[in-house]
């Protein structure tokens, strides 16, 4: 590892900590909110803490990040592979087409099948993810040179050997480039889970808005927006991890 | 070794290889060459099974490589493409090791070969062991997919236009090197290229195709001095006597050369000389310094002054360099004959012109009546 890899490392981590110190300084928020509305008589959301908002957040956006990349890059995968060849415009066209839904009618669709709460949330978010990363898996794998395989093939490896030894450490940086950006929507629309009932930074921005006290808006807005950015970060460095010597990165 | 009966590859209604049959020996290279689309690289794919024949038979010792699975075959047979197909996130050393991890071999066991293997192709292991493909030049890359095909020690080698992407002075210079390789390790090769001069250079037996059809299997000489049919001649070239120079070897047509000691006095030197015009002139241990002209020289001339001295790597050839090499030279340099010196400067004999024109009008016989196209 690099000096400077080690150093944007302990930056991150850094960020990381300063943005958990920050959520929990419930009092911090509400001075810093009262000096901009000081009319507002109440700042803070007073249904639960910070603290506990942002907590819900991550567990939605964490548990539907993890189910999108759990589904979505086998998918992508398999879509490449022979035997999924056929299948290749059929899954990015059902990706494609979960994105251009809005996620509130994705919602009010999961509804009924899976009732109020967070795992219509989490499946609501986690098809909208979908996209960015099928797709990175899918160009990512494709964009592998073809003399490579064919050495590969050519020196006996099996498909298996293939897909884990070259394919996929060939891949590995646009694949989680487009994690990052699946995770980066993620952060953002699981705000409209509040409308539901799941909870997260969206409670205070939905009450807020729906009370129309910008106080609470912004208890949730900005949290949400510093979380995107710590999360982009985080898998900034992830990204630069997998990042093998030769890639189109680094030439 | 390899013995290919009655190979067919059709695509639909193409033919790409057309009953094609070859018989290869052990420690022989077999040049596959042809235009673009004669089905030569279709017929190395083959071998290692990349393509399936649609119809024949192909044997690598004896063995139907159909009864093989695949892979095991291919872990077997050295493969070497341009040098692209490394693998970009491999260093030297994981790309040489590929085929042995495959091969589950224990881990020093692959250290001692890598460096084995980059000593083999010319690399310097400690500076390159850790490098990744993109540090390296074309020529260098090249090297590394030829040490990493040799890894598992396969006593075949498919090579599929290995030097193809390599600039023309970095070609000779890798053909040269796996010449020398090959005398050292005696590999059974097939070598698809599309260059004449490649062929000529580097087989012991070449298979000229065209349209999936053989035209004829048979040694350079053979192909250079009887080619089959008008196909094979034209293809061939115009140069067929100057390609020929390509297969003679300085040290198989050197004589010894009229020598004398540095500092010798008058009579000496014209004794050394005999009747021959030019004397070479060396160190007691044999190193070339220059040469004298003996040409009228008489009583009280100084010998020194008539002494040319020379960088002997500028005027001289090496034993194991091609007729043409040395004809090259003489002509660059404007000489009639031309030093043969090893590594050290050492004067083994000389080149005469005289020699290198036989060599070329030897087996020059007239190329009149030559078969109808198509027939081998």
């Amino acid at each position: 590892m690099s000096s400077r890899r080690r150093i944007n490392l302990e930056l991150v981590a850094l960020a990381a900590a300063a943005f958990a110190w920050l959520v929990s300084a419930q009092g911090f928020w509400e001075s810093l909110l009262r000096a901009i509305f000081p009319a507002q008589p109440m700042v803070l959301m007073p249904r639960d803490t910070l603290a506990a908002f942002v907590a819900q957040h991550l567990a939605l956006v964490g548990v539907s990040s993890a189910v999108t990349i759990v589904i979505g890059i086998p998918l992508g995968i398999f879509v490449t592979r022979r035997r999924g060849a056929e299948f290749r415009s059929l899954v990015i066209a059902a990706t494609d087409l979960g994105q251009t839904f809005p996620p509130i009618a994705v919602l009010a669709l999961a509804m009924p099948v899976l009732g109020f709460g967070f795992w219509p949330t989490v499946m609501a978010l986690s098809i909208y993810g979908l996209f960015p990363v099928v797709g990175s898996a899918i160009a990512g794998i494709e964009a592998v040179p073809r003399a490579v395989l064919d050495a590969a093939e050519g020196m006996g490896m099996s498909p298996s050997q293939r897909l884990l030894r070259v394919e996929l450490p060939l891949a590995a940086r646009v694949i989680v480039s487009g994690v990052r950006t699946s995770v980066a929507i993620n952060i953002g629309t699981a705000t409209v889970g509040a409308a539901i009932g799941t909870g997260g930074l969206g409670v205070p921005i939905i009450g807020g808005l729906a009370v129309q006290n910008m106080a609470y808006v912004l208890e949730g807005a900005i949290p949400a927006a510093m979380l995107a950015v710590l999360a982009d970060a985080v898998l900034g460095q992830i990204e630069a991890a997998v990042t093998v010597a030769d890639s189109a990165a680094t030439t | 070794m390899i013995r290919l009966e009655d190979i067919t590859r059709r695509y639909g209604d193409e033919t790409a290889v057309d009953s094609l049959s070859l018989e290869i020996a052990e420690g022989e290279v077999c040049v596959l060459i042809g235009p673009s689309g004669c089905g030569k690289t279709t017929t190395l794919r083959m071998i290692n099974r990349l393509i399936e024949p649609t119809s024949g038979h192909i044997f690598v010792d004896d063995r139907d490589i159909l009864s093989l699975p695949a892979e095991e075959l291919r872990r077997g047979l050295g493969y070497v493409i341009q040098s692209i197909g490394l693998f970009p996130h491999l260093t030297v050393a994981g790309n040489i090791c590929v085929v042995p991890r495959l091969l589950g071999w224990e881990k020093s066991r692959m250290v001692d070969r890598v460096d084995e293997l980059l000593k083999l192709v010319g690399l310097d292991p400690n500076a390159y062991r850790d490098k990744y493909p993109r540090q390296l030049s074309g020529g260098e890359a090249q090297r590394v997919g030829v040490a990493r095909a040799l890894a598992a020690d396969p006593p075949v080698l498919l090579m599929d236009e290995p030097f193809g992407a390599v600039d023309p002075l970095n070609r000779e210079r890798l053909q040269s090197e796996f010449a020398r390789i090959q005398r050292e390790l005696k590999k059974t090769v097939i070598f698809v290229t599309h260059d004449i001069d490649e062929a000529i250079r580097l087989a012991d037996k070449i298979a000229i195709m065209r349209d999936g059809k053989l035209q004829q299997f048979d040694t350079p000489e053979e192909v250079l001095n009887h080619p089959a049919n008008k196909f094979v001649h034209d293809f061939v070239g115009a140069d067929r006597a100057l390609k020929r120079l390509v297969r003679v070897r300085v040290e198989d047509v050197m004589r010894s050369p009229a020598t004398v000691l540095d500092g010798a006095d008058l009579l000496t030197l014209q004794v050394g000389a005999g009747r021959r015009r030019f004397a070479y002139v060396v160190e007691p241990d044999g190193r070339l310094i220059g040469w004298v002209d003996t040409l009228g020289l008489d009583e009280g001339s100084v010998p020194e002054a008539a002494l040319t001295r020379v960088v002997p790597a500028d005027a001289s050839v090496r034993p194991d360099d091609s007729l043409r090499d040395a004809l090259s030279r003489m002509l660059g340099l404007g000489f009639r004959s031309i030093a043969v010196t090893d590594r050290n400067d050492v004067l083994l004999g000389e080149v005469t012109f005289a020699a290198v024109e036989d060599a070329m009008t030897e087996g020059d016989e007239h190329i009149s009546n030559l078969p109808p196209e198509g027939a081998a």
